[in-house]
């Protein structure tokens, strides 16, 4: 998501890492390569000025130009101020001690405000909350409808009265409805509008003083450029806003404008949207997301993932098997189907420390249909092939290509990739590094792995 | 003299209607329109240029001109190639040293960048074809009821509109809604369908009914998303099965408010169905949509429309010398 930021600074930052001393001409050059990086990631002009000057002074700071690795020094002082500019260690939503929490979302046209109310339904829903919507956008052709049917995949109740009625009416009666109906949230859906109209921000600031939400979320599209500061800065004045939705974080924005906001208003990114599916939505963790940035990895979200998602005796038998070198086409099913529980491969890569920097693994783009076909190919096997993949002669290939509706070759391929796959895992687990070159191969999803490189 | 309609379509072997009587007023007031939608972004940018800034040339003038492009979302090389250029000709002299010679030529220089490519959309075939594209949330829908308006009021052509977002909630009651107010006819398909078949089924439809224009509305996507960019390319590949040389126009929208990733959306769309334009949309808010300026200059796409406001009439076509006279001018 940072990607081309954090590319940028990497480069910078491993070249001022690898001297032994700095001079104040370094730190300038340094500066002058974080400034350009972070202004491409969009990041509004004045906060990367007053962001640089602060960097600079604390770098030219004598314990760090006297230190014994001024260059590492200076990497965590970039790492620590980056955390503080996008807001330290992240909040909570406030909810009410008793009745219905009320959440009351706003933001401009386009941003996304309709899906990540039902993306927010669904995470506090998980949670185990019942959650209800109110469709308060009588303006945009269909945002009813809409949110009918998002809030609905959500598991939400949908409050609506269709487009005749004042917004200010619609939430006041869903807010009643959902006292009386005992829900534990209620997401209040606002029609997208220009901080610029003051009419419609009146209107918000309306519907903000008769539901006395506990929370104003502002929803800002990760893609926005310098304007964000000043949309951010109309919505403050106008409702108050308390924390901020970055959405289509799952593109190669640079998310700038996300830094800008919290730097401007000082409200903090609470959740970020990554993706099209209602999942795709996270706790955002600014203290994780700037060692991201930095490629120093993002394996504590990895992990939580994991930990959700894998079955822990599977992964203790698997371990032992690779230790014997037991390792079957049926393991390899079922530690697939797993590994894609955590959500599309290409996510996955960012999170690992160091992955970020390498080469063969840039831009890789998984096509999860390649692994939809390995899985075919694998069911079409006996158990007894898929134990021993050595006994799968010309015959039963051409029988396995038939049932799993795929071609011999690609029945080879994977035959021949987990083969390599095999001698891989021996080396990783005789405790060789990995060769990257296979090591992406084995990402792309054997057989004939189709990595798409931008 | 701002781009007019005429200019901006290319309606080939149609004869359009002589132009409604558009009084002398009534130009000026489209005129007007076009500056106070700008006139934000004129305001934002006039700030950091206040005239002063002309008034004597040196360093600082074209540290705070390269702020100003900056704040305005034309990204770094830009606006260093830009500065660079103006700076050079008056070290050179070849442009006068005095304040207002060096904005004009400024202004000069900004609206050459923005005609970079430019052509007239192209809807000489019969019918035509024209393809919208983008990422979510960037004003295509709405684009596209605009555009139908224009194309029925206008020139008198009938219109109709392809419902090939079968993906989000409620997209084709949008599209109906637009249809509705256009007066445009509205292909569509169950949600979940093939975008691929609305397409072809829309273009059979407008060919045995003789329709001039069909427009096809797809699914908003991210540019990275390999599989939903693959299904553009099909998209693309089934209009053509129907007609070889369609679609005849490719149109992105481009929110103003996009920072420097405007230019990745711009790139990626391109490569994967061949983009002939912009349309820089929500150029009402105090956006600067400055990120046109990037896309002329690195990738030679032109801007040929820009949406203005929420009603149908909030469509004009783009000029650049409006363009940038309204992002320096008072």
């Amino acid at each position: 998501m940072f990607d081309q930021l954090s590319d940028r600074l990497q480069a910078t930052l491993s070249d001022i890492r690898s001297r032994g001393k700095l001079s104040e001409a370094d730190v300038d050059a340094a500066m002058r390569e974080i400034r350009l990086a972070l202004l491409e990631a969009d990041v509004n002009f004045k906060v990367v000025k007053a962001f640089t000057k602060a960097l600079k002074e604390r770098c030219l700071g004598s314990e760090v130009l006297e230190s014994l690795n001024p260059g590492q020094q200076v990497v965590k002082i970039v790492d620590e101020e980056l955390t503080a500019l996008m807001g330290g260690t992240g909040r909570d939503l406030a909810f009410a001690p008793s009745g219905p929490t009320v959440i009351l979302m706003a933001g401009l046209q386009g941003s996304g405000k309709t899906t990540a109310c039902a993306k927010l339904a669904r995470h506090l829903g998980e949670s185990g909350k019942d959650v209800a919507l109110a469709a308060c956008d009588v303006y945009r052709p269909a945002s009813v409808e809409q949110l009918v049917t998002v809030g609905g995949r959500a598991g939400a109740h949908v409050y609506e009265q269709g487009t005749d009625r004042d917004p200010v009416e619609i939430a006041a009666w869903a807010l009643d409805r959902a006292r009386e109906d005992e829900r534990d949230v209620l997401i209040v859906d606002t029609a997208g509008r220009l901080h610029v109209d003051e009419d419609l921000m009146a209107e918000l600031a309306r519907i903000r003083k008769r539901t006395n939400p506990h929370d104003v979320l502002l929803v800002v599209d990760a893609m926005t450029g310098q304007d964000a500061v000043g949309v951010a800065e109309a919505f403050a004045e106008a409702t108050e806003f308390d924390g901020v939705v970055m959405t289509k974080l799952d593109g190669d924005a640079r998310g700038g404008a996300a830094l800008s906001v919290k730097a401007v208003t000082g409200k903090p990114i609470l959740f970020a949207s990554t993706g099209e599916t209602l999942e795709a939505f996270d706790r955002f963790h600014p203290d994780r997301m700037a060692s991201r940035i930095l490629g120093m990895g993002d394996v504590l979200s990895l992990i939580e993932k994991a930990e959700k998602e894998v079955d822990e005796q599977q992964a203790l038998d698997l371990q032992e098997k690779l230790k014997r070198d037991r390792f079957t086409l049926e393991d390899f099913l079922q530690q697939m189907r797993q590994v894609r529980k955590l959500g599309p491969l290409s996510g996955l890569i960012g999170m690992l420390p160091g992955m970020g920097a390498m080469k063969q693994l840039k831009g890789v783009d998984v096509d999860e249909g390649e692994l939809d076909r390995v899985e075919a190919i694998i069911l079409s096997m006996t158990p007894a092939e898929r134990a021993n993949p050595t006994i799968i002669n010309g015959s039963r290939r051409k029988r396995i290509a038939a049932g799993s509706g795929t071609r011999v070759q690609h029945v080879n391929q994977l035959v021949k990739q987990f083969d390599q796959m095999r001698k891989l895992m021996r080396h990783m687990v005789s405790g060789k590094a990995p060769d990257p070159q296979q090591l992406a191969q084995m990402m792309g999803g054997a057989p004939r792995p189709k990595v798409r490189r931008r | 003299m701002a781009t007019s309609w005429r200019e901006i379509f290319d309606l080939g072997e149609r004869q359009p209607p002589p132009p409604p009587a558009e009084s002398e007023e009534g130009r000026r007031g489209v005129f007007r329109r076009l500056r106070e939608s700008l006139s934000k972004s004129r305001r934002a940018l006039a700030e950091e240029l206040s005239a002063s800034l002309f008034d004597r040339i040196d360093d600082e003038t074209w540290e705070r001109l390269e702020e100003a492009l900056i704040l305005a979302d034309a990204g770094v090389p830009t606006t260093a190639a830009v500065v660079e250029r103006l700076e050079g000709e008056v070290e050179a002299r070849t442009v006068g040293a005095d304040g207002e010679a060096v904005r004009e030529r400024l202004i000069e220089i900004l609206a050459e960048l923005a005609s970079t490519g430019r052509a007239p959309i192209d809807l000489s075939g019969e019918p035509a074809v024209l393809l919208m594209v983008g990422v979510n949330g960037t004003g295509k829908t709405t684009t596209i009821g605009k555009i139908a308006w224009h194309l029925r009021n206008e020139f008198g052509l009938s219109v109709v509109l392809a419902a090939a977002d079968t993906y989000r909630a409620a997209a084709t009651e949008q599209l109906a809604e637009w249809a509705e107010r256009a007066g445009a006819e509205l292909v569509r398909s169950a949600p979940g369908g093939d975008p691929g078949a609305v397409a072809f089924d829309a273009i059979a439809a407008a060919r045995a009914r003789g329709a001039d224009v069909v427009v096809v509305d797809t699914a908003g996507r991210l540019h990275t998303q390999g599989n939903l960019m693959d299904e553009l390319a099909k998209v693309r590949r089934v209009i053509a099965k129907q007609i070889p040389e369609a679609p005849h126009e490719t149109l992105i929208s481009i929110d103003a408010t996009t920072g420097q990733n405007g230019l990745r959306q711009a790139q990626l769309f391109a490569e994967a169905v061949a983009v002939d334009g912009v349309v820089l949309t929500k150029l009402d808010g105090t956006a600067k949509g400055g990120i046109v300026l990037a896309i002329a200059n690195e990738l030679g796409i032109p801007v040929k429309l820009i949406g203005t406001g929420e009603s149908l009439e909030d469509l004009r076509p783009f000029d650049p010398a409006d363009f940038a006279r309204a992002l320096l001018a008072e």
